[in-house]
């Protein structure tokens, strides 16, 4: 792992930062009336790693389907190594030579990674036929070349994010691109996959490429970018060597005043236990896991991505079935697999995917809204929109949701807006137990603290609180205590006061409980359990 | 197909390999089912009748095929791009009766000529098709559905309540199914090469993976900067093309044409298709696999006859038939699916 010594390394040694790659000047973009991007600049070297900063809304999207061809600017210049260039699809950016890796690759899940990397331009033999072996030997190269272990002939149905990622950066490698985009490639990844695709971009950076890093944590900004452009309002607000910067500097610069900081400060003696799930196990994905949550009280759920926390939460409230164990709400208990069980018991779910499984994006902010109200609006059977409206009008201000018109669809909202009308939907329920999901996922830095704070108030009023998180900042900021689990099983447990990034991380990543002499992986055994349940500090 | 695995090693990176394993060996075994099946069916049937692998019952029941595997081997390209063709079976309706009629206008006429023809009216349609779906970007679904009633309508208007009968065909053309080589029918050989041609299309060009590749995932393929329209226009245009000389062959099998040949063949061919493997929402699958879905679907259909039992059977068993293939492929999938992310991440544990 070691994220922190590799930083101080990085941002130090530079390899001789050649010329100018990439130069985007004052370029702006409207659509209809809205304008994305008023004046958008950029300049990567090539051998650099270079932050490009901003709140959702910034104009950063807009800036990166410029440079892959997707939007073509209305004014501005677009310079690529030296020659001004106008790009008029995405065809066009990779013959200029710029990659674009966005956050959720899209690739062919049918095919084979080889393929997926040279769709289009297989190399061929003689009668203008695929030479499959030179492509699949073209690929193994490229891999051996980035240090990853991707076999090019298998399909990529079933590749983790981490791995499609690699199968879009062996792509744009084999298109030699020399400016590669990286649109919040972290966003998904786990810890050690972030590492993992850190190793591989100081590969790119080391050989000459202009990475273009995008992404809304700070902290793997300043380990592995060496500048950084900051954007607001659609307007190049700084651009600056990282050296000498903090983060405090960045958020002024892209908040454009300094954020509050709001820690959870003193809690009075959460109540009685609201949620209890005890001894839950799904076959092949989680065995044995056992946890409280008191009214008032923030639970944090930290592991890997994978380790079975979405699972675990998506079972207690009902979508997936369960094997053996129970799980009570106010020590009544819930019926398995039942979400509307749950709902009716208190329980609120404000998913991982709240594109997909959270809203309804083609309807409106406020049946969205009152999606999960709709029993409690209901007149003779029907839904009054009068009162559909009155009920977001009412969330909307609590939760200082941005939107045009309540009636406009949910999916004109910016990010972090829509998030907080899946909190509205389960809020004005008034649960007792609330389960979120990677609530800050892809959110800009501003709605984040909105939504911690959102948290923290409903802990306050009483609401007990279960969160996964990937984002340990976030994990030790908003919670009372941290559950972290492995392989499916809970490894260990924190008190607030006892909880570090590392502890976490080494309890997710199976470093603390198992030394040297790890027993084969993949494969939880009993021992491990034992282990584990030792392990934990009750508080 | 086995050399080909052996010699991709030396493996760059063995530590992922049983994950190829596991998908090749998947897909291998979807194919092979449908010969166990086959043989399934065959080795019943034959054991409760021995008519059944006569001579003259095989040939039928390959001639039979054969029409159905030419319109399988189009159908495919256009399912492979997540799109289909309902228009095949009026397209080979269309071009049996205005080929077939060409013989009594033009006596004498060459018989390379009325296969012109007939291609030639199929590609006309299929253009039709394929403009509307790719430029007019309307569901292929909502065009073929429409089109397939309107060839229809016009094959109504132009046949009236008149027929070819096969007296007014010359017996050079009607011959063209009887000839064998071996006891095969002569025509089973050509769309055999055919078939196996058009599946090495299909896997060994570009412009062949582009239509995979648009099947699986559409929005990457225009990400990846692959002419989508172009080659959904061609698929659609290939698939109308198949279908005008299938009806020709048609014409010649049959020999008495009015305008309903071919009512309802698009269903029977979209099934055939299915059965033998390609996903019905594109990505994967083969030609070969489809005209192995015809076959058994002649098969059936014949042993049916053969053994006596109402051909009411013969669609129940294809329905049956059809949802167990869609069902196997679902479990397939996600099976499979679930198998490789299980490895990738032990891989990376």
């Amino acid at each position: 792992m070691g994220a922190g010594e590799t930083a101080a390394g990085d941002a130090g040694a530079s390899p001789p930062s050649g010329g100018i790659a990439l130069s985007l000047q004052h370029a702006a973009k409207s659509f209809g009336a809205v304008q994305a991007l008023i004046d958008g600049s950029v300049e990567l070297r090539a051998g650099e790693v270079h932050a490009l900063l901003g709140e959702n809304g910034a104009g950063k999207s807009t800036l990166v389907k410029i440079l892959a061809g997707v939007h073509q600017p209305d004014s501005g210049a677009l310079i690529v190594a030296g020659r001004e260039v106008t790009l008029h699809g995405p065809a066009a950016a990779r013959a200029a030579g710029i990659a674009v890796i966005y956050q959720e690759p899209t690739l062919f899940p049918d095919l084979t990674v080889a393929e997926n990397m040279f769709i289009g331009r297989q190399p061929l033999r003689s009668g203008r036929r695929i030479d499959q072996q030179a492509m699949r030997a073209e690929a193994a190269e490229i891999f051996t070349r980035l240090g990853v272990p991707l076999d090019p002939g298998r399909i990529a149905r079933g590749l983790s994010i981490a791995d499609q990622q690699v199968v879009e950066i062996g792509k744009a490698l084999s298109l030699d691109a020399r400016v590669i985009v990286m649109d919040e490639p972290t966003a998904a990844l786990s810890a050690s996959e972030v590492a993992r695709l850190f190793d591989v971009v100081r590969t790119l950076r080391a050989q000459g490429a202009a990475v273009l890093f995008i992404s809304h944590r700070l902290e793997e900004i300043f380990e592995i970018c060496q500048r950084v452009t900051v954007m607001r309002d659609g307007r190049h607000v700084l651009t600056a060597d990282l050296d000498g910067l903090t983060a405090d500097d960045l958020v002024r610069a892209m908040v454009g005043r300094d954020l509050e900081k709001r820690s959870r400060g003193e809690q009075a003696a959460p109540g009685e236990t609201v949620l209890d799930v005890s001894r839950l196990t799904r076959e092949g994905v989680f065995i044995d896991v056992s946890l409280t949550v008191r009214a008032g009280e923030i639970v944090a759920l930290a592991g890997l991505v994978g380790s079975g926390r979405s699972e675990v939460a998506r079972a207690v409230f009902g979508i997936d079935r369960y094997d053996a164990g129970a799980v009570k709400v106010r020590g009544k208990p819930l019926r398995k697999a039942s979400p509307t069980g749950a709902m009716a018991a208190g329980v609120g779910f404000v998913p991982e995917d709240r594109r997909q499984q959270g809203l309804v994006m083609d309807m409106s902010v406020q049946q969205n809204v009152a999606l999960a109200s709709l029993g409690r609006l209901r007149r003779a059977g029907f839904i009054r929109s009068s009162s559909e409206h009155a009920l977001a009008v009412d969330w909307a201000a609590r939760l200082a949701i941005k939107y045009g018109r309540l009636t406009d669809p949910v999916s004109m909202l910016s990010g972090g807006n829509q998030q907080k009308v899946v909190l509205a939907k389960w809020l004005s329920r008034k649960p007792t137990v609330l389960i979120v999901d990677e609530p800050t996922r892809g959110i800009d830095i501003a709605t984040k603290a909105e939504v911690h704070h959102l948290l923290m108030q409903l802990a306050r009023d009483g609401v007990g609180i279960l969160m996964i998180s990937s984002e340990l900042p976030e994990v030790l900021l908003v919670s009372d205590r941290v559950l972290v689990m492995r392989e499916g099983r809970l490894a260990a447990e924190f008190a607030r006061a006892d909880a570090t990034e590392e502890r976490i991380i080494a309890a997710g990543t199976g470093q603390a409980a198992e030394p040297a002499t790890e027993p084969a992986a993949g494969q939880a055994s009993a021992q491990s359990a034992g282990q584990a349940t030792a392990e934990r500090s009750e508080p | 197909m086995t050399a080909e695995v052996l010699r991709r090693e030396p493996p760059p990176a063995p530590a992922d390999a049983t994950s190829r394993g596991l998908a090749e060996r998947v897909f291998r075994i979807r194919e092979s089912g449908i010969v166990v099946v086959l043989a399934l069916f065959i080795a019943v049937t034959a054991g409760l009748q021995h008519r059944f692998l006569s001579a003259s019952n095989i040939q039928f029941v390959l001639v039979n095929t054969v029409i159905f595997a030419l319109l399988a081997l189009g159908e495919t390209m256009v399912v492979v791009a997540r799109h289909v063709d309902l228009s095949v079976g009026s397209v080979l309706g269309m071009s049996a009766y205005l080929s077939a009629s060409l013989f009594g206008r033009h006596p004498g006429i060459p018989l390379p000529v009325v296969f012109l023809v007939g291609l030639g009216i199929g590609l006309g349609w299929g253009i039709v098709n394929g403009l509307l779906v790719a430029a007019g970007r309307v569901p292929s679904l909502v065009v073929t559905l429409a089109s397939l009633y309107i060839i229809r309508g016009i094959d109504i208007l132009i046949v009236g309540g008149s027929m070819v009968t096969a007296n007014t065909l010359p017996s050079a053309f009607t011959d063209i199914p009887k000839e064998t080589v071996l006891g095969i029918p002569y025509v089973a050989i050509v769309v055999a090469v055919v078939v196996a041609a058009g599946a090495y299309y299909l896997r060994s060009f570009r412009s062949g993976r582009d239509l995979y590749a648009i099947g699986s995932n559409p929005a990457a393929a225009k990400l990846a900067g692959i002419p989508i329209g172009r080659r959904v226009f061609m698929a659609f245009a290939a698939s109308g093309a198949i279908a005008g000389v299938a009806g020709v062959l048609w014409a010649a099998q049959y020999g008495t044409v009015d305008s309903t040949a071919g009512t309802g063949y698009e269903l029977t061919v979209v099934t055939a298709v299915v059965v033998g493997g390609v996903a019905i929402f594109g990505g994967s699958g083969s030609a070969v696999g489809a005209a192995l879905g015809a076959l058994l679907l002649a098969t059936i259909n014949s042993a049916l006859y053969v053994l006596g039992i109402s051909s009411f059977w013969d669609q129940a068993i294809a329905g049956f038939l059809l949802i167990f293939a869609i069902t196997l492929d679902r479990v397939i999938s996600v099976r499979l699916t679930e198998a490789l992310r299980i490895r990738s991440s032990r891989r990376a544990a």
